[in-house]
Order: C-alpha cells, then structure tokens, then sequence
C-alpha cells in the first residue's frame, strides 16, 4: 500500500491521498481530477507527476492506461516568460529571433 | 438510466447545473441532466471567470446584478465543502479611444440608474487601484468594486451536488444525439446511453446550442467562435481587479492561486467547434498585456487553451421558449457571458418554466426579438 501523505504533484502539493479522494468522490478521468486538485497544472505541467498520477488512476479504476492519457495538447511545452514572447524585437534575439 | 423524467436539461455547464438547481428547490420532480462529458467541461470551465456589472446594454447589466448578489453568499447557499475562491476586487474597465470614454460614461449613468456601484475615474485613481499599471495608451477608466472572479469548476460543481441532492440525476459523458417530436411538441430525448421520454427539453449547451437545436428541427440565431486563454505561473499577489480594455483587446486578471489568467477576442478565429490553440495568440497576447503591465515581464506563460463563444446576434443571453416548439426552452447565447449570469440564468429559466413571474422580465431577452428587430447591441464584449 502506498504512503498516502506522498505528494504526487510537487508543484501543486497534491498528495496520494488527495488522489484517491478524487476518485472516491466519482472522478474517473484525468481531465477531472486535473481540475479538481489542481494535479499536475503546475510550473511542470505534469511533466514530473502524470504518469504516477495515471498509474494510481488505472489501479483504483481498473483502466488501462493508455485509455487514461490526456487527448489536448497545451502549448508551450515548456514554459516561457512574457519577455521571449511579446516583448519588443532586439538586435539578435527577442520575440521574433527564433 | 432513467426512462422517463419531468424535464431534460441538455449542459452540464453552469446554466444548466443551476437551472436543475433551481428547478428542483422549487419542487419539481424527476429532473435529468445530460452532459457529453463531464461537468464544466465545455465553456463554463474553460472561460476567464470573471464577474462584471459594467455592461453597455440594459439586461446584461440586471442579468449581471442578479448573479453578483447571488455569487456573494453561493458557497453558503449551495453548501460547497470546498472554497470556490470568490475574490471580488473588483473590474476596471481602461478607455483608449474618445469614443471609448464617451461610452464609458454612458455606461457608468446607466448602471448607477440600476443600482450598479460603478464610477468614471481618472487614470490617477486607477493606478491608486492598479499600482503596476502603464496608463500611457489610456484616457480614463470605469471601476466597480463589486465584480470579481471565481474558479468556475467548483462553482458549477457547487450547483451540480445542491442539485444531486435535491434529487436532480445527472448522466455525465452522456451525449444527446436527437430530441423527438411530434405535433410540434417534444416527446423524448435520444442519447448514446438510452432513451428517455419527456415533454420539456432546455437546451443549456454552450458551445453546442446550435447543435442541439437542429436535432429538434429549429434553427436558432446563433454561432460558436473559438477564444483563446492563458494562464501563468502562480506568483505573489499584485493585481487586485480585473483590468480590460476593449479596444487593445484584453481581459486579464490574478486568481486567489496567485497565477494570472487572460484571453483575447482576435481576428478571424474558426468557428468549427474544435478546441485548437495557435501560436500567434501567445505572441499578441503577451504583447498586449506586456504594454498595460510591463511587471509581468519575467513571468512564465504555463500552457494556453481555447473554448467557445456562443454569440447571439446582440451578444445578450436568449432566455425562455420557442414558439414553433412546445416543450423547448432556451438558455443560449451568452456570447462569453454564461458563466457570470449562471445564477441569474438559473433562477430566471427555472422560473419561467414553472409559469411564476420571473424575478426581473426576461421579455426583451426571448428569441422572438430577432424577428421583431428590436436589437440593442451589447457594445462592451472582449
């Protein structure tokens, strides 16, 4: 049995338990947990917690998980300060230098 | 699932969670919502939140009052077990333009007439509110400290189990895929999960309203436009209001979570009910709020996403039914207003279905206007 006070989702301090609440609450998809603990919408954008996340969401609700995986792509990727993008063009660099 | 019930609510978005809400305090029985995915997960959860007064047109700004005074107590009154993070510090509204300041003080007489405490202030006073605003581009503003911003899942999930509770069934990622007449009255509603019969159908769905109501044979006067959205890195609180300007084309705002969430109107955006993203969007986005807030500078853009607009033709809500159809009621066309008049929206339908005498007339919102041409355009929309 897992620890359930472990956090999953370190940028948003959500927890094994808070998962699992979740789900016992009636949320069998990822889109919902993500909006209703926050999971995995940090600064990481789940890069570090969705497979840990999905794993407990396929255990507990006896999904594969490939049937679990998120279906919309939220750009960027990374994230990115305001300056890179919308600040005014430099020589060399700036908005429009990539 | 049920096989028949009193009425179908078609949405599970904000209108539709607080039309069952309403419905079912005030009595009826047997009421059933169908969702094609799961709650809020159309425009209700994908919209900026915020909640103003500070309309241009007579019953967007009632509609808007109606659902302030309600949002105030909502936690309380739906019995939430959870905070949904309610900040009310208020909208302002910048003017660029003389012709923008000049509406701006129309729109600021109008409201005060309807008991709306908005103000023309000058951009001293606005930057008293906003310390880290740019004022360079801007004339003057409109402030109400009564507006505000909520996270709009919990709250329509605060709507969803009031009504659960009062015995309302929701079916969520159960999709509507007919609705059966007969004699120009409605007699069921087909899904992928089964069939229910049922003589009264609301269609609250959003994005997909128009979608609803060719299933019933009726074409109704509206469309979906995408909008586009961001949302940043939590960081430490420095924006108190809303701050929107119209013809720079931004809304933006700073949730309790510490993140700032804004969007823009564009040119050109599709109208194919997909929920795609496009690069220029990140870049005239952080364009224009880098020019109002240049300290958002080294801040860090998280992810962007989209919904839809579903625009009526004077941007105001379509409240009530429709003559060609017995049995059909509409809640439609919020024109990116539907989360803000969710708890007017649910109030006003639940009375009008019932036969009571609605809390404020809704005449002037019925579709009927567009054949009479009796339009006031809403001239305040992001």
């Amino acid at each position: 049995m897992p620890n359930h006070d472990v956090i999953l989702c370190r940028c948003e301090d959500v927890t094994v338990r808070d998962i699992h609440d979740a789900i016992d609450e009636g949320y069998y998809t990822l889109e919902e947990i993500k909006r209703v603990t926050r999971v995995g919408m940090g600064p990481c954008q789940g890069r570090t917690c969705l497979m840990l996340i999905l794993r407990e969401l396929s255990v507990l609700t006896d999904q594969p998980i490939e049937s679990l995986l998120p279906d919309t792509y939220r750009p960027p990727t990374k994230s990115v300060s305001f300056d890179l993008f919308g600040g005014h063009p430099k020589q060399g660099g700036g908005a429009h230098g990539f | 699932m049920v096989s028949n019930a009193e009425i179908v609510i078609i949405g599970g978005g904000i209108s539709g969670c607080a039309i069952a809400y309403n419905l079912a305090k005030k009595g009826m029985k047997n009421i059933v919502l169908l969702e094609k995915d799961y709650i809020a997960s159309g425009a209700t959860g994908r919209c900026g939140a915020g909640i103003r007064q500070q309309w241009a047109a007579e019953m967007n700004c009632q509609v808007a009052k109606l659902s302030r005074e309600f949002f105030e107590t909502a936690e309380e009154t739906l019995g939430y077990d959870h905070d949904i993070e309610f900040k009310q510090k208020g909208y302002l509204i910048l003017a660029a333009t003389e012709e923008e300041d000049k509406q701006s003080k129309e729109n600021v007489a109008l409201q005060n007439s309807l008991g709306i405490d908005s103000r023309y202030i000058s951009l001293e006073e606005a930057k008293k509110i906003v310390p880290i605003l740019n004022t360079t581009d801007f004339i003057s503003a409109t402030y109400c400290k009564d507006d505000g911003h909520l996270n709009p899942w919990h709250t329509t999930l605060a709507f969803a189990k009031a009504a659960e509770r009062l015995g309302v069934k929701i079916y969520t990622h159960t999709e509507v895929t007919g609705i059966d007449h007969q004699n120009e009255k409605i007699i069921g509603v087909q899904s992928n999960k089964g069939y229910i019969q049922t003589d009264k159908v609301v269609n609250a769905a959003g994005g997909h309203a128009q979608v609803i109501g060719e299933m019933a044979g009726i074409e109704l006067p509206v469309y979906s436009e995408r909008r586009q959205i961001l949302v940043t890195e939590p960081v430490a609180p420095i924006l108190d209001p809303m701050v929107i300007s119209f013809s720079k084309d931004i809304y933006c705002q700073q949730v309790p979570h510490g993140a700032f969430i804004m969007g823009r109107g564009g040119e050109n955006e599709p109208r194919d009910l997909k929920h795609s993203t496009s690069w220029d969007f990140l870049e005239k986005m952080t364009e224009t709020a880098l020019s109002i807030l240049p300290d958002l500078k080294n801040t860090r853009v998280l992810r962007q996403w989209s919904g839809m607009y579903n625009f009526s033709p004077d941007k105001q809500p379509i409240y009530g039914d429709v003559p060609e159809l017995k049995g059909l009621y509409l809640a439609i066309g919020f024109s990116g207003h539907g989360f803000m008049f969710g708890p007017a929206t649910g109030l006003l339908m639940a009375e009008f279905i019932l036969g009571e005498k609605t809390t404020i007339p809704i005449d002037k919102l019925h579709i009927s206007r567009f054949e009479k041409g009796e339009l006031i355009e809403e001239a305040s929309v992001v």
